[in-house]
C-alpha cells in the first residue's frame, strides 16, 4: 500500500510489544452499533500513481486555463506571472512540510521569512505593523471590522458600495453574528465619498476600498478625517496588492487598519484559494490584532533570532477572550509573496504596477473605440467597468465562443438586477497587445 | 535556500506534534495541484469553462460525506478554525429559524478543547461554559447532566473526538442524545479524524457538524503554518443553513455553483469568504484519497493508532502516561516522572538535540506538563524504535534531574530563544539603518 511503511511483520511485532492481539482492541471504546465492517462502502480501493494522474488530468482538461488565450477576469484575483524561483522556493521540503514555528530553534527559516513578510507588507501599505497573514483578503476584512468594534467599543460598521461584494458579505455575516450593526452603502462606481457622510458617533469603522470593485482609484483621506472626527476608524481595503506600487498606500490616506488580498504577488489563481490575507495597522492597535506575529529577539548566546510573539492575543492562550479564532493561516502563500517581493524590490513593484496600468489603459482605449461601449470607471489602476448595449452575460458567452474570457459580469457580484449590462475587466503584465486586439475585435462583432 | 536549512520538516524526520497530524506529504499531490487546469483558473471565469474544477469539488465532497456518513458538506472554510466557525454559524442559523437564537446562547466546551473551540463559539455570539474531564480523560457525564438539567439555554456542545487527550469519547452517543434532548446541537471537532477513518462514521454517532482538516488527515502540507482547508460536514438538521457557495449537479450532468442566497440556498447563513474555498488543497486531498483508496485510508488510520500505542507501550515504564488504557492515534504523558526543576519544555528542547522535532507540549491543558506524541502512520517501526530510544534516554535524565537539559538545545541552528524579551519590546519588522524604503532585501 502506498505511503505506509509498516510491514505485516512489523505490525505483529508491535502488537506483541503492546500486548494486544489485533488492532481491534484499540477501538473498543467505539460504540458497538457504530463500528464499521471490514470495508468502506461506496468508495474505490487504492490506485497507482499513473491511474490517479490520469483521472486528475482528465478533470483538469475540462477547465480552460487563464494562459490558454486572451484573459481579462479580475475582481479580486489576478492572472500574473510568477517567477520560477518563487515556486522552487516554496517547494523546498523544509518550508513546505513543516508546521507553525512553535519551536523557534529549528524554525528560523520560516520565522525569518515571516519577519520579512511583515516588513514588506508594512512598508507597502505604509502602516506601522503587519501580521503574519490571514486566510485571504475577505476574511482579513471581516477581522478588521471586528477589531474596530473592539477598539472603539462601538457596534456599527459602515461598508462602502465599492467594497468587493464577497468581502462585504463575509464581513456582514461575522459582524451580525456578534450583534453588530452593518450599514451597507449602495453600489456605485465612484462612491467612496459617501462614506464620509455616513459616519456618526456610533460608528466603529468605515470600510472603503481603493482601487474599488469597479477599479476606481479613490483617495480615502476624506473618509479617514470624517471617521477620526467621530472617533471611528478607517479600514482601507485593496484586492490587488500590485496596485500599491503606484497608488497612494492606505497609511498615507490615514487608515488605521489596512487589509487586502496578496494573491497577485507570488501566487497563482488556483480557482480562488489558497490565497494570502494581508493585515496591517497602526502601532497603537497592535495588541488588538488578530493572527500570528513574528518578532525579533536573541537566543541564550545573544544571537539575533525570531520567535512568534504577543501570543496572549491568540486562541491557544486566551481561548474565549482571544482577538480571533484563527490558527492555521496562509504561511506558504506568504512565503511565495515574500519570495516574489524580494525579487521585485520596491522599484520592481513600481515598474510592475506601471506595466499593469499601461496594459489597462491600452485595453480601455481599444474597448472604448468599439461603438456602444461606455467606460464607467473614471480613474483606474489595472481594472475598470464598462457598459455594453446588451446583456453582459450574453456578451461574455459570445466572447467566450470567440476564445476571449472577457471579464466578470457585474450582475454575478451584485445579483439585485441593477447592473445587467456592466462588465468588469482587468489587464496585467500577462496581457499582450494581441490579446487586447482580439478582445476589441470580438466585441465589435458582438455588439 | 540557507534559510530553509534552518528549518526542521517532516521530510527530514519524525515530527510527532500531537494534534497536528504531521504525516508524509506525497509529491504527486504537489505535481497535480500545479496542472494549469487547476492552478491557472480564475474563480470568477464562466462556469462552463471550469466544469472539471466543479466536478473535482463534487467528487471530493462525495468522499468526505461517505467517510463521515454525513449528508452534506460545506467546502469553503479555509482551515479547521474556519470550519468550526462554519458549523457553529449553521447551528446559530438553525436556532434563528427556530426563533431561539436569543434564548439559546450557551455552548458547552470541555476544558481539554483546543483554543479555537471557545474562541469560535464567542465569534458566533455564544457564551462558553466549560465542562471538566473525568479521571479517565473523557467528558465528566455527571457534570454534563447536571449542567443540562440546570439550564434551558443550551445551544450545543463542541466536543473533539477522538479528544485532545488522544482518547475516544466512550459515551459519545449518549452525549449526543442528551444534547439533542436538551434542544441543542452537537459540533464535533474533527481535527483527530485520522484515528478513525474507515472504523466509525461521525454521522452514526449523532454529530450535527464536524470540520475536517485536509491539512491533517488528508495530507495537504502544513507549509510552515498554512494554508489549510476545513470542509465541514453537516447533518440533515443543519444542511439547509450551509454557507454559499456550493456545487450542485443538475440533471443534465452540468455542475453549477450556487452563489446567491436564493433557491437551494434561501436558508443559508451567508458567505464566509470570497470565492469557493481552497481549490489547491482540494486537488491534493483528492489525489491522496484516490491513491490510498478506501482500503488504504482505513489501513492508514489503523497504523496511526498502532504506532501511537507502540510508543505508549515502549515509554510507559520511564514516563507517566496521562491515562490508563490504550490510546487512539496519539500518546499523552504528564510530567509526573520528572525530577524537581526539570520541566516539559526541557524534555522538548532536549529532543531537538537528538535530531527530532518535539512533541506538542503543555496541551491539552487538563494534564500537567502535557506531552502529546502523534507519530502518524508515516513512520516505520525502525524509526519509531530510534525515537523511543532517544526519548527514553531523555526521560531517564529528566527523572534524575540532569540540569544540563535546561540549556538545551545545544546542537540546533540557535540556542533557546528569549520569548519574554520579544513580547516586552516587540520588534515586528526590519527598520533600515538610515533611509526608509520598501524592504525587499
Ligand atoms: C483539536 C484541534 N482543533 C482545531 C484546530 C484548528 O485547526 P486549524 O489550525 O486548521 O484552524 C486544531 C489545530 O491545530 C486542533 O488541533
Amino acid at each position: 500500500m502506498r505511503y505506509l511503511p509498516l510491514t505485516p511483520e512489523d505490525r505483529a511485532e508491535m502488537l506483541a510489544t503492546i500486548g494486544a492481539k489485533t488492532v481491534d482492541e484499540f477501538f473498543t471504546d467505539v460504540p458497538e452499533a457504530a463500528r464499521l465492517g471490514s470495508t468502506i462502502e461506496g468508495l474505490p480501493d487504492h490506485q497507482g500513481e499513473l491511474a490517479v494522474e490520469r483521472h486528475m488530468s482528465n478533470l483538469a482538461a475540462k477547465n480552460r486555463s487563464a494562459s490558454s488565450g486572451p484573459f481579462f477576469v479580475g475582481a479580486g484575483a489576478y492572472k500574473r506571472h510568477v517567477p520560477a524561483t518563487v515556486d522552487m522556493v516554496i517547494q523546498r521540503s523544509e518550508f513546505l512540510t513543516t508546521y507553525t514555528p512553535y519551536q523557534p530553534e529549528i524554525a528560523q527559516g520560516t520565522l525569518q521569512t515571516l519577519f520579512e513578510f511583515q516588513t514588506q507588507v508594512a512598508a507597502m501599505t505604509a502602516m506601522d505593523v503587519a501580521n503574519a497573514s490571514m486566510y485571504d483578503g475577505s476574511t482579513a476584512c471581516a477581522e478588521a471590522a471586528i477589531m474596530a468594534t473592539r477598539v472603539t467599543r462601538r457596534k456599527k460598521v459602515i461598508l462602502s458600495g465599492g467594497l468587493h461584494p464577497h468581502y462585504a458579505a463575509a464581513t456582514k455575516m461575522v459582524c451580525e453574528a456578534q450583534g453588530f450593526e452593518v450599514f451597507q452603502l449602495p453600489a456605485t462606481v465612484d462612491g467612496e465619498n459617501a462614506l464620509a457622510d455616513a459616519v456618526d458617533d456610533q460608528t466603529a469603522c468605515v470600510i472603503g476600498q481603493s482601487p474599488n470593485i469597479f477599479g476606481t482609484v479613490t483617495d480615502l483621506s476624506k473618509s479617514a478625517d470624517a471617521a477620526h472626527e467621530k472617533g471611528a476608524l478607517l479600514v482601507s481595503v485593496f484586492t490587488e496588492a500590485v496596485s500599491l506600487g503606484l497608488v497612494t498606500p492606505p497609511g498615507e490616506m490615514g487608515a488605521d487598519i489596512a487589509v487586502g488580498e496578496g494573491q497577485s504577488i507570488g501566487n497563482g489563481l488556483n480557482f480562488g484559494g489558497p490565497y494570502v490575507g494581508l493585515f496591517a495597522c497602526t502601532q497603537k492597535l497592535v495588541r488588538q490584532m488578530p493572527g500570528r506575529l513574528c518578532g525579533e529577539t536573541v537566543d541564550a548566546d545573544g544571537n539575533r533570532g525570531f520567535v512568534l510573539t504577543l501570543s496572549t492575543r491568540e486562541q491557544h492562550i486566551r481561548r474565549d477572550k482571544a482577538t480571533s479564532n484563527i490558527c492555521t493561516n496562509s504561511g506558504l502563500c506568504a512565503l511565495a509573496f515574500t519570495a516574489h517581493m524580494t525579487l521585485l524590490g520596491g522599484k520592481g513593484l513600481e515598474q510592475l504596477a506601471l506595466l499593469n496600468h499601461e496594459a489597462a489603459c491600452d485595453l480601455a482605449d481599444a474597448l472604448e473605440a468599439v461603438p456602444g461601449v461606455e467606460i464607467l470607471t473614471p480613474r483606474f489602476f489595472n481594472e475598470f467597468a464598462f457598459r455594453t448595449p446588451m446583456d453582459a452575460e450574453a456578451v461574455l458567452a459570445m466572447l467566450d465562443e470567440a476564445g476571449v474570457v472577457g471579464g466578470v459580469r457585474a450582475s454575478r457580484l451584485f445579483p439585485d438586477g441593477h447592473m445587467g449590462d456592466v462588465i468588469i475587466c482587468a489587464a496585467t503584465e500577462c496581457t499582450t497587445p494581441e490579446d487586447i486586439a482580439a478582445y476589441a475585435a470580438a466585441l465589435k462583432e458582438i455588439i | 535556500m540557507r534559510l530553509s536549512q534552518k528549518n526542521y520538516a517532516i521530510d527530514l524526520g519524525l515530527f510527532p506534534l500531537g494534534s497536528c497530524t504531521m504525516k508524509h506529504n506525497p509529491r504527486l499531490n504537489e505535481k497535480l495541484a500545479r496542472l494549469p487546469g487547476f492552478a491557472d483558473i480564475h474563480p470568477l471565469q464562466p462556469q462552463a469553462t471550469v466544469q472539471g474544477a466543479l466536478e473535482l469539488i463534487d467528487e471530493l465532497a462525495t468522499w468526505l460525506k461517505t467517510l463521515t456518513g454525513m449528508p452534506a458538506v460545506a467546502m469553503s472554510p479555509k482551515a479547521g478554525a474556519h470550519g468550526e466557525f462554519c458549523g457553529m454559524m449553521a447551528i446559530r442559523q438553525a436556532l434563528v429559524a427556530r426563533g431561539e437564537a436569543e434564548t439559546r446562547k450557551r455552548v458547552l466546551v470541555p476544558a481539554s478543547a483546543h483554543g479555537t473551540n471557545p474562541a469560535t463559539a464567542v465569534q458566533c455570539g455564544f457564551i462558553v461554559d466549560e465542562i471538566k474531564a473525568n479521571a479517565r480523560g473523557r467528558v465528566d457525564m455527571d457534570e454534563l447532566k447536571a449542567k443540562l438539567e440546570m439550564s434551558d439555554d443550551i445551544a450545543g456542545i463542541m466536543l473533539t473526538n477522538p479528544n485532545t487527550c488522544g482518547l475516544f469519547e466512550t459515551d459519545i452517543k449518549e452525549i449526543a442524545d442528551l444534547i439533542h434532548a436538551a434542544g441543542g446541537y452537537f459540533y464535533c471537532d474533527g481535527a483527530n479524524f485520522n484515528a478513525i477513518v474507515g472504523r466509525v462514521r461521525p454521522g452514526d454517532l449523532g454529530v450535527d457538524a464536524m470540520h475536517i482538516n485536509l491539512h491533517k488527515t488528508f495530507s495537504t502540507p502544513h507549509g510552515g503554518g498554512g494554508p489549510g482547508s476545513g470542509p465541514t460536514v453537516l447533518s440533515d438538521a443543519l444542511a439547509p443553513y450551509a454557507p454559499v457557495p456550493f456545487v450542485v449537479k443538475d440533471e443534465d450532468g452540468v455542475f453549477r455553483l450556487v452563489e446567491d442566497m436564493e433557491g437551494d440556498a434561501s436558508e443559508s447563513f451567508g458567505r464566509m469568504v470570497a470565492f469557493h474555498g481552497q481549490m489547491g488543497m482540494f486537488v491534493r486531498a483528492l489525489t491522496y484519497m484516490l491513491s490510498h483508496g478506501a482500503d488504504g485510508l482505513k489501513q492508514a488510520s489503523e497504523d496511526a493508532v498502532l504506532n501511537a500505542n507502540y510508543i505508549q507501550a515502549r515509554l510507559k515504564s520511564v514516563m507517566t502516561p496521562a491515562f490508563d488504557g490504550y490510546c487512539m492515534h496519539e500518546a499523552l504523558f504528564s510530567d509526573a516522572f520528572t525530577a524537581d526543576g526539570i520541566e516539559t519544555i526541557d524534555i522538548a528542547k532536549s529532543l531537538i538535540d537528538e535530531g527530532y522535532h518535539p512533541m506538542t507540549m503543555y496541551f491539552p491543558l487538563v494534564v500537567h506538563g502535557a506531552m502529546l506524541i502523534e507519530p502518524t502512520e508515516s513512520e516505520s517501526k525502525a524509526e519509531l524504535d530510534r525515537f523511543c530510544d532517544s526519548l527514553e534516554a531523555i526521560a531517564r535524565r529528566a527523572a534524575q534531574g540532569d540540569e544540563t537539559m535546561k540549556g538545551a538545545p545545544y546542537l540546533a541552528p540557535m540556542r533557546r530563544l528569549d520569548e519574554t524579551q520579544a513580547a516586552r519590546k516587540p520588534v515586528l519588522k526590519w527598520t533600515p539603518p538610515e533611509t526608509s524604503s520598501v524592504a525587499a532585501e
